[in-house]
């Protein structure tokens, strides 16, 4: 017991995109490299995601959206976790998401942004260091 | 030519029947260097084995074609998908296509349409006109086809839970056009089976949800009888991850379901079975994806006719649409992208599709915009009228490499659609989660390449360079969502509410009984009754289906 | 959060703290013990603790989320364990339970904990004691556990159930084959899920022979519609207070609790016994039972001096 700390992380997806590829295949990665990976699925509120995060004691959360609507979800995202005392867990984010938006998450707390034809290894390294660094 | 009985007998009964309707573009049909070109290019020995595994075009098992000519007397339909913020910037986007060259639409919807939320529902905020037209009532769909002759376009509408509506409110505008509906041509996407393994866009559960599907068969059949009534769809299982043998056993085997499903309601194959369309993925892997188009027409021809004992030989053929291959284009170097698709839109004419769309090169950044979707039609409308393939037909039929793909491909993609079988047909298979691992195994494993090298990706993981361009890109206001969502509530002040309600009412009950609901729909778009409303009635009493 | 705000904040049923509570026990935390002497008793003694299990895909994850809603309605705060293995290559694992017990995230009576195997086999049966006793700590009751249920090692964790419900559903194939060979023993009532399909009918009859010699009932649900759920409760629920009159849960428990134990004593040696192993001379020429065996006297001799 408590020989190696093992890391948990959450995968999710606001609102009503459906594109998983690639969520699904960077939690397969993750599981890969030895985290546990919460995947709560498609269609999901960002309250329902953060409320999932708190239950689960990730470490990181990680948000995934193709379908424009990340400015509006991923900040709800950081904003519900802060309303339930969860402030603490880190919130990154990837998929479809314009160069000049990606600043602007970052004011709004989401601590990475990967755009497509990033390299899982790099992805996974992120997810490392944060938890790492809890 | 060949003096073979057979092939004399094709020409007379399946060729000059369809001359004298559609006459060829030219008299003749030559090469650039003034060689003769064949309408179809045919071994010098017709046998047993051709006969059986090839035929002519446009005859039974139709592995080398559709039609008889091909695209000798029409091409194939320039469709580019399209669809962004409100109607009316939409309307105009397709008229801009139209005067392009383009000769078929295709409807873009946004996520709230699709998924049956109105404008103003909680679930839509953020969503509204980001990536397609957002559509609540008929109010929205008068605009979209605003100047638009409905008796000269075909359209196409991805659209699957909420499908019944759409059309219900195409058959709408199209009166107030005075267009009636028999008149009308189009598709509705309709394919609800795939959006639980790869598209994500589902309300019900699987059985109310064919239910409705077969009540737009039999709707159709009846009143819009050029409406393709589905479009059985392998190109966003591909998407999704897929291999090319799954893309192609995972569709057939979800059309298997909606042909017993449209049989067991009574409905006839040989009527319906007309009117079903297909729809693929084209990648940049040439030869494997004119083997996959080939495979799927000869397969789906002995599924009509061995399995569901069609007679009619067009309710044996496998029409498609297809689709360039999103998932292969890249964020890095756009310009690579218009080569790509280039090569896949190639493939797709070589396969013998029967409409194309070809997407932008700067597909992995956002909604293209016009620019590059002249570029994506251009490159269309170079294959067509530059290259000359489509002057022959299937001109890559006979030769070793591809008919070995092609064997290869149906007996693979027959021998899991057995297992599908096996296991109760599709919808067990999705319930026990069988089609999804597939799918996602495929997709991990291409990534995995991705990641080893195994496979490159030119300008991602070699040969990559700085991008220092500042790509141009097109950016929904968000003052589209306010204003739709302005729009929506006040169509619901300005109608009539107590008929809207009358006529959910009767939905409802309908719903709720056998009766087919795309009358009662259809009344209640005409009232302007919301899709929001009209979904809202339906999740009521079918449930939903969550994943 | 510090030790104190966890203890305090699971009788106040702080989402937080229940969660932190639980990693603490999962990664075996230095003031765990500390927090799990906090715990209320009384509530654990009278927790109820029903097992789900079955092979993939059966339902049990719709089920769960089914009867979650159902305990709602009864106005019950629920606990939900949901276990999934640990990829014996890399030791993470997909947590894929919750999507289909999503409707219920944003009520703060129900708690949802995915759990992965991490290799511990007896081990994970201790952790999810312990989560067990945090759960009905901060007032859930019942508390449900979901497992795959496959083989043996499995089945060892649905042992800190007081009633386990074998799920099970038509078009699973092999998997049924499997079931009937090991996990019958264990069921105290099975589940015949998907019961809008036809074949359903047959799995019944079939299951129906084999549970009427053990005096189980078989019960028909279609758990994505939610139908059958509250019969399942009330029959698991029936089990329960009838066991818990004859002295049966009591027993289980007693049970139950030496083999945590056992599992936790295994569990907190295993390191010393590992490093005992890496500091002597594993003769290449004696065979591998040989060594041990030496090694395992020696170590009984420290152990009953
Ligand atoms: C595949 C695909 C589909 C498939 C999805 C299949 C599936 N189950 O996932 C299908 C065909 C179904 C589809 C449908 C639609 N699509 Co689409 N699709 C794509 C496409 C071509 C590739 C996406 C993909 O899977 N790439 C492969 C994966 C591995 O990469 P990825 O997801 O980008 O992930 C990488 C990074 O982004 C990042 N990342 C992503 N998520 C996360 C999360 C975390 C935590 C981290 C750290 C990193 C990270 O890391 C990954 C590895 O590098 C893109 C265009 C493109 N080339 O990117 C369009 C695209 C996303 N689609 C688009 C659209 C519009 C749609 C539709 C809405 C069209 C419509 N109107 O109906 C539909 C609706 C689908 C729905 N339900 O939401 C648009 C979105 C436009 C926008 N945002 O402005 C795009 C950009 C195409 C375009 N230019 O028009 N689509
Ligand atoms: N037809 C039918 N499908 C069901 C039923 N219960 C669950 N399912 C489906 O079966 C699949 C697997 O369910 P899940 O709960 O994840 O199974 P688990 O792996 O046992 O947890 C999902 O697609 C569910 O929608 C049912 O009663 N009838
Ligand atoms: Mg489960």
């Amino acid at each position: 017991m408590g020989d190696k700390k093992v890391y948990r992380v959450l995968i999710g997806k606001p609102g009503l995109d459906g594109h998983d590829r690639g969520a699904k295949c960077i939690a397969r990665a993750l599981r890969d490299s030895g985290f546990e990976v919460v995947y709560t699925g498609i269609r999901r509120t960002p309250e329902e995601i953060a409320m999932a995060a708190i239950q689960e004691d990730v470490d990181v959360v990680g948000l995934s959206s193709l379908s424009g609507a990340h400015m509006e979800l991923f900040s709800e995202v950081v904003d519900a976790l802060k309303k339930h005392g969860a402030s603490d867990i880190p919130v990154i984010g990837g998929g479809i998401i314009p160069e000049e938006d990606i600043e602007e998450l970052k004011k709004r707390g989401i601590k990475k942004v990967f755009t497509p034809g990033t390299p899982m290894e790099e992805i996974i390294k992120t997810f490392r260091e944060l938890c790492e660094n809890k | 030519m060949s003096n073979h009985p057979k092939y004399k007998e094709w020409e007379e009964k399946v060729l000059s029947k369809v001359l004298a309707r559609f006459p060829e573009r030219k008299k003749e049909f030559k090469t650039t260097g003034g060689l003769d070109l064949p309408r179809v290019a045919l071994p010098k020995e017709i046998d047993d084995e051709y006969l059986e595994k090839l035929g002519f075009p446009g005859q039974y098992p139709f592995t080398r074609g559709v039609q008889p000519t091909m695209y000798r007397s029409r091409l194939w339909t320039m469709r580019q998908y399209a669809g962004f913020a409100t109607a009316k910037e939409t309307n105009e986007r397709y008229k801009y296509l139209l005067e392009q060259g383009q000769t078929g639409l295709s409807v873009a919807f946004d996520l709230p349409t699709q998924i049956g939320y109105d404008s103003d529902h909680p679930m839509s905020k953020g969503e509204v006109g980001k990536v397609g037209v957002a559509i609540d009532s008929l109010a929205d769909m008068e605009i979209l086809f605003d100047e638009i002759p409905l008796d000269k376009v075909s359209t196409s509408m991805t659209i699957n839970s909420p499908a019944s509506i759409l059309l219900a409110m195409y058959v709408a505008v199209g009166e107030k056009q005075g267009v009636p509906r028999e008149k009308l041509r189009g598709t509705i996407q309709n394919d609800i089976l795939k959006e639980y393994v790869a598209r994500g866009t589902y309300i019900f559960p699987p059985r109310p949800s064919l239910r409705i599907i077969t009540n737009i068969f039999e709707w159709c059949t009846k009143n819009t009888p050029l409406f393709n009534t589905i479009s059985i769809s392998g190109y966003h299982i591909r998407e999704a991850g897929s291999t090319a043998v799954q893309e192609v056993a995972f569709t057939l085997a979800n059309g298997c379901t909606y042909v017993q499903t449209a049989i067991d309601a009574g409905l006839d194959v040989n009527v319906f079975g007309k009117r079903l369309s297909f729809f693929f993925n084209a990648t940049t892997d040439i030869i494997e994806e004119v083997a996959k188009f080939r495979a799927a027409r000869r397969m789906w021809a002995k599924i009509m006719k061995e399995r569901f004992g069609a007679t009619d030989p067009r309710a044996c053929m496998l029409r498609f649409h297809t689709q360039t291959a999103g998932h292969t284009l890249t964020a890095q170097q756009i310009d690579n992208n218009v080569v790509r698709v280039a090569l896949q839109a190639l493939a797709a004419v070589l396969g013998g599709t029967q409409s194309l769309h070809t997407n932008s090169k700067d597909e992995a950044l956002t909604l293209p915009t016009e620019d590059s979707v002249r570029t994506a039609l251009r490159t269309q409308q170079i294959i067509a009228y530059e290259s000359g393939v489509a002057n022959s037909i299937d001109v890559l039929g006979g030769s070793y490499l591809v008919e070995q793909l092609t064997d290869k491909i149906e007996e693979e993609a027959f021998s899991l659609i057995q297992k599908i079988d096996d296991m109760g047909g599709v919808i067990s298979a999705i319930e026990a989660g069988f089609i999804q691992r597939q799918i996602e195994d495929s997709a991990y494993e291409y990534q995995r390449q991705i990641e080893t090298k195994d496979r490159i990706i030119v300008g991602v993981n070699e040969f990559q360079s700085k991008d220092t361009v500042k790509v141009p890109i097109l950016k929904i206001d968000k003052e589209v969502e306010k204003r739709q969502v302005e729009r929506v509530k006040k169509v619901r002040e300005q109608r009539d509410n107590s008929k809207v309600e009358a006529c959910l009412k009767r939905l409802e009950d309908a719903a709720r009984g056998d009766e087919n609901l795309m009358d009662p729909i259809l009344e209640a778009v005409k009232e302007y009754a919301t899709i929001g409303e009209i979904c809202g009635v339906l999740r009521e009493v079918f449930g939903e289906y969550r994943d | 959060m510090n030790i104190e705000q966890i203890i305090k904040g699971i009788k106040e049923r702080s989402p937080r703290a229940i969660a932190r509570a639980i990693t603490m026990v999962e990664n075996g935390d230095v003031l765990v013990e500390d927090l799990l002497s906090s715990l209320d008793k009384e509530a654990i003694d009278s927790t109820m603790v029903f097992g789900i299990t079955g092979p993939p895909g059966a339902g049990k994850s719709t089920l769960t989320g089914k009867i979650v809603g159902y305990c709602r309605k009864l106005g019950k705060r629920v606990g939900v364990i949901a276990v999934d293995p640990s990829s014996p290559l890399s030791g993470g694992a997909i947590h894929g339970d919750r999507i289909r017990m999503m409707e219920h995230s944003l009520d703060m009576d129900v708690v949802i904990r995915s759990m992965a195997t991490r290799g511990r086999l007896g081990g994970l049966c201790a952790s999810a004691g312990a989560v067990c006793r945090i759960l009905a700590s901060s007032g859930c009751n019942p508390i449900i556990i979901e497992t795959v249920g496959v083989g043996q090692s499995e089945i060892d964790i649905v042992k800190i159930a007081d009633v386990t419900a074998l799920v099970s559903a038509p078009g699973l194939g092999d998997d049924i084959q499997a079931l009937k060979a090991g996990l019958m023993e264990v069921a105290d009532v099975m589940v015949v899920n998907k019961a809008d399909k036809p074949e359903a009918q047959m799995l019944a009859v079939e299951l129906n022979e084999i549970a009427r010699e053990k005096g189980t009932e078989v019960i028909l649900t279609i758990a994505s519609e939610g139908k059958g759920v509250d019969k399942l409760y009330h029959v698991m629920e029936k089990i329960y207070l009838e066991n818990e009159k004859k002295g049966i849960k009591q027993q289980k428990r007693i049970e139950y609790r030496k083999k945590e134990i056992t599992d936790w004593v295994i569990e907190m040696i295993r390191s010393d016994i590992e490093k005992k192993i890496d500091s002597i001379d594993t003769d290449l020429d004696k065979d591998p039972r040989v060594v041990a065996s030496k090694v395992a006297s020696e170590l009984k001799d420290v152990l009953l001096n």
